[in-house]
């Protein structure tokens, strides 16, 4: 049996959520050039936020009746926090040396995790998360089951989305002026205020779709879920390019294939038993991200962040 | 500009290092004076992950240990001498485990620690205790190097630490079951090895690996994971790419139940099977339907089978306590009930008069190693190592969404 396609795949799916959690870091860097090491615990919250929706719903509710609700539910607690996070914890620092932002957003990811530890009912432990439904199709030789299904649609349908509202809207076109000069932006009369809070609240509510994603995905979500899947999804930002909307997509699939295949194939290659399987994917994915800033600096589809990092 | 940022960033440290310290110190002067007088008052210590991962187990050790610590007041087991319990949590890291041992070590009415659970823990311990000469019995540490050195396979067995004991038996006979119970009862032929490079994990699925060959099995490949993965996608591909008809996992339910949960959605129809970290409702709870006929091995004889623990198992559920009592709760029971009779001891010894300081603890590690009396879980005795000389095992099946005892027997055939 060939398994490079279900591989593949693997990684699509992997990659495709990393994607979905970067783009709020690139969004906000590139704006306002503060990496939102916060960023996981949104994401994690907006994972609670749709169990709470779906554990307030009658039991006897479909799923995909409950779905969108869910969504909804959990993008609007993630999209708070974001956005709450914003107004009362980094514009208080703007113009402040890049140390004091960057410490707050540490210290606001761990009191994040700990409230929701603390204070969401039996959250202590992983807590089931509902799934899309049971069984799972076969393409081929490729299988996956609704919840990676829902994880493709909506990574397609986010990211197209995005791509409109940058470049078509309004809003969108006073983001990217922001992007580029914030100060010459607000002379030609765009609130930049507002345009930061929007950056937030898109990278809470993608964030909250990715989470909604993992937890159909895996049955379950925790507190401590936000860590590892932010710092993955940075790793997504920085490896497609900082502050580059489509380079955070790109990493995030480049980077999910690549944890998958390193640790699906490397063991197979002679001498190489030792360096391979799934305890080395973190391992080798560091290492072309490595790769990658040596060749490229500006990561794989940045353009403009040596000037500014 | 620089200057001022460093500024905030060591006044930050200096605060978090403040409250941390003052946390330290407030465990500590909780120490009343042992010795003289007409009522002692002695303290067990507990060292268990008593939140976030693992946490189902460690609570079972902590309330396991209480309710062994109420008993011993209730019936006076020691006159003169009220116990209390003091519960630290490790959060399953090695780090913290040495930390809470020193604490432990530094409050003068400690007598004895029970736990902890994991066995990578207990490694960060033994060595402070050991120093301190303050006896630790872990009711669930299986990893055979904790008793009988690096080079126990060789045959070399050398005890590291005199101070260490435990109630639960090694994987030698952990792993070394499960590999009989997998080729000869269920004629299992290729297996499919997996661990979490733990000190617990990667020495048992390595101990299985070896008995399953010996018997005749094949391995059909194996890898490792690290803790805290959740997606397996590639993991599962090349499980079911490599025609295995099980699954062995070493190491803690939080991965095995995402394991087993994603093997069975990608469409390979194969039990896991897995030791005494992996059985616990929880795994059951998370993985859900597709948990049916998996397998795990744990040390012991059920509780609930067990007409002496009884009335454990009743006061647990009276008190509503958390966590699961039925791995290890009987172990931690009898674990604290061993420092408890040999506090007894050693006050009968020396006239019924407590000694002091360092000297109690030394007589108390002595006496620990004598220990011989019934436990809830069956005779509480240890070998030269301190090692438990009960070595009853029991395989448990996924029935119905319950563990279930489908084998219980005395391993008799040493790894080697």
């Amino acid at each position: 049996m060939n398994t490079l396609p279900q591989q593949l795949a693997n990684g699509l799916l992997l990659g495709s959520m990393y994607g979905l959690i970067a783009i709020g870091y690139t969004m906000v860097y590139g704006i306002v050039q503060l990496i939102n090491f916060a960023h996981g615990e949104i994401f994690m919250t907006g994972g609670f936020g749709a169990l709470s929706v779906y554990l307030i719903l009658p039991d006897s509710i479909n799923i995909w009746v409950a779905l969108p609700l869910m969504l909804i539910g959990g993008g609007l607690v993630a999209v708070l926090i974001a956005v709450g996070a914003e107004r009362f914890a980094y514009r208080p620092l703007r113009g402040a040396p890049r140390l004091a932002p960057l410490i707050t957003a540490i210290g606001l990811s761990l009191a994040l995790q700990e409230a929701i530890r603390n204070f969401y009912p039996q959250a202590d432990k992983p807590r089931v998360f509902p799934e899309l439904g049971e069984g799972s199709y076969e393409i081929g030789s490729i299988t996956f089951k609704n919840a990676d299904l829902f994880l493709i649609v909506a990574a397609v349908v986010c990211m197209t989305g995005l791509a409109f509202f940058v470049r078509r809207s309004r809003t969108g076109r006073a983001m990217q002026a922001t992007a580029q000069d914030p100060d010459t932006a607000q002379l030609m009369g765009i609130d930049t205020n507002r345009i930061i809070v929007i950056a937030f609240a898109i990278g809470g509510f993608f964030a909250a779709v990715a989470s909604v994603a993992y937890g159909a995905k895996y049955g379950h979500v925790e507190y401590r879920m936000g860590f590892l899947m932010g710092l993955k999804a940075f790793t997504a930002a920085v490896l497609g390019g900082i502050g580059n909307i489509y380079g955070a997509m790109v990493g995030g699939l480049v980077l999910g294939i690549a944890e998958v295949t390193a640790s699906a194939y490397i063991d197979g290659i002679p001498g190489m038993g030792e360096f391979g399987g799934s305890s080395w994917a973190n391992v080798w994915a560091f290492c072309l991200l490595i790769l990658v800033l040596l060749v490229r600096p500006q990561g794989l589809l940045g353009e403009r962040v040596a000037d500014r990092a | 500009m620089r200057q001022r940022s460093l500024l905030i960033l060591t006044s930050v440290l200096t605060t978090g290092a403040l409250s941390l310290t003052a946390c330290g110190s407030r465990d500590d002067d909780g120490g009343d004076n042992s010795g003289d007088g007409e009522s002692t008052t002695l303290t067990i210590g507990v060292d268990a992950p008593l939140s976030g991962e693992n946490s189902a187990t460690g609570l079972g050790i902590q309330y396991g240990s209480q309710i062994a610590v109420d008993d011993a007041n209730k019936k006076n087991l020691v006159p003169g001498v009220t116990f209390k319990l003091k519960a630290l949590d490790d959060k399953a890291q090695p780090a913290t485990g040495q930390q809470n041992a020193s604490a432990l070590v530094g409050d003068k009415t400690v007598v004895g620690a029970v736990g902890p659970l994991n066995s990578g823990v207990a490694q960060s311990m033994q060595q402070v205790f050991n120093a301190a000469n303050l006896v630790q019995i872990s009711p669930s540490n299986t990893a055979p190097e904790l008793t009988q050195g690096k080079n126990w396979q060789s045959g070399d067995k050398k005890r590291p630490y005199a101070s260490y004991f435990r109630t639960a038996t090694t994987d030698a006979n952990q792993g070394g079951f499960a590999a009989a119970y997998a080729v000869k009862d269920l004629k299992k032929k290729r297996v499919f090895v997996v661990d979490d490079k733990q000190a617990y994990g990667a020495g048992l699925a390595k101990i299985f690996k070896e008995q399953f060959v010996k018997l005749g099995g094949k391995a059909a490949g194996t890898d490792h994971v690290n803790t805290g993965d959740k997606d397996f996608g590639s993991l599962v591909t090349k499980i079911k790419n490599s025609k295995a008809d099980m699954v062995y996992y070493g190491g803690q339910y939080d991965e095995s139940q995402l394991i087993t949960k994603q093997l069975k959605e990608a469409g390979a129809k194969i039990p896991l099977m897995g030791g005494d970290g992996m059985f616990t409702p929880t795994y059951i709870k998370t993985a859900g339907k597709v948990s049916e006929g998996d397998l795990a091995t744990s040390v012991g004889v059920p509780a609930d089978t067990l007409p002496s623990a009884q009335d454990f198992i009743k006061t647990y559920k009276a008190k509503k306590y958390k966590g699961d009592y039925g791995t290890y709760g009987g172990y931690s029971y009898d674990g604290a009930t061993a420092i408890i009779k040999a506090v007894g001891a050693v006050k009968d010894a020396n006239g019924g008069k407590l000694p002091t300081g360092d000297e109690l603890r030394k007589k108390v590690l002595e006496a620990v190693g004598k220990s011989n009396f019934d436990g809830i879980t069956g005779t509480v005795a240890f070998d030269k190592y301190g090692d438990t000389t009960n070595k009853q095992l029991t395989v448990y099946q996924v029935t119905k969404g319950e563990w279930k005892a489908v084998k219980t027997d005395e391993y008799t055939g040493e790894a080697n």
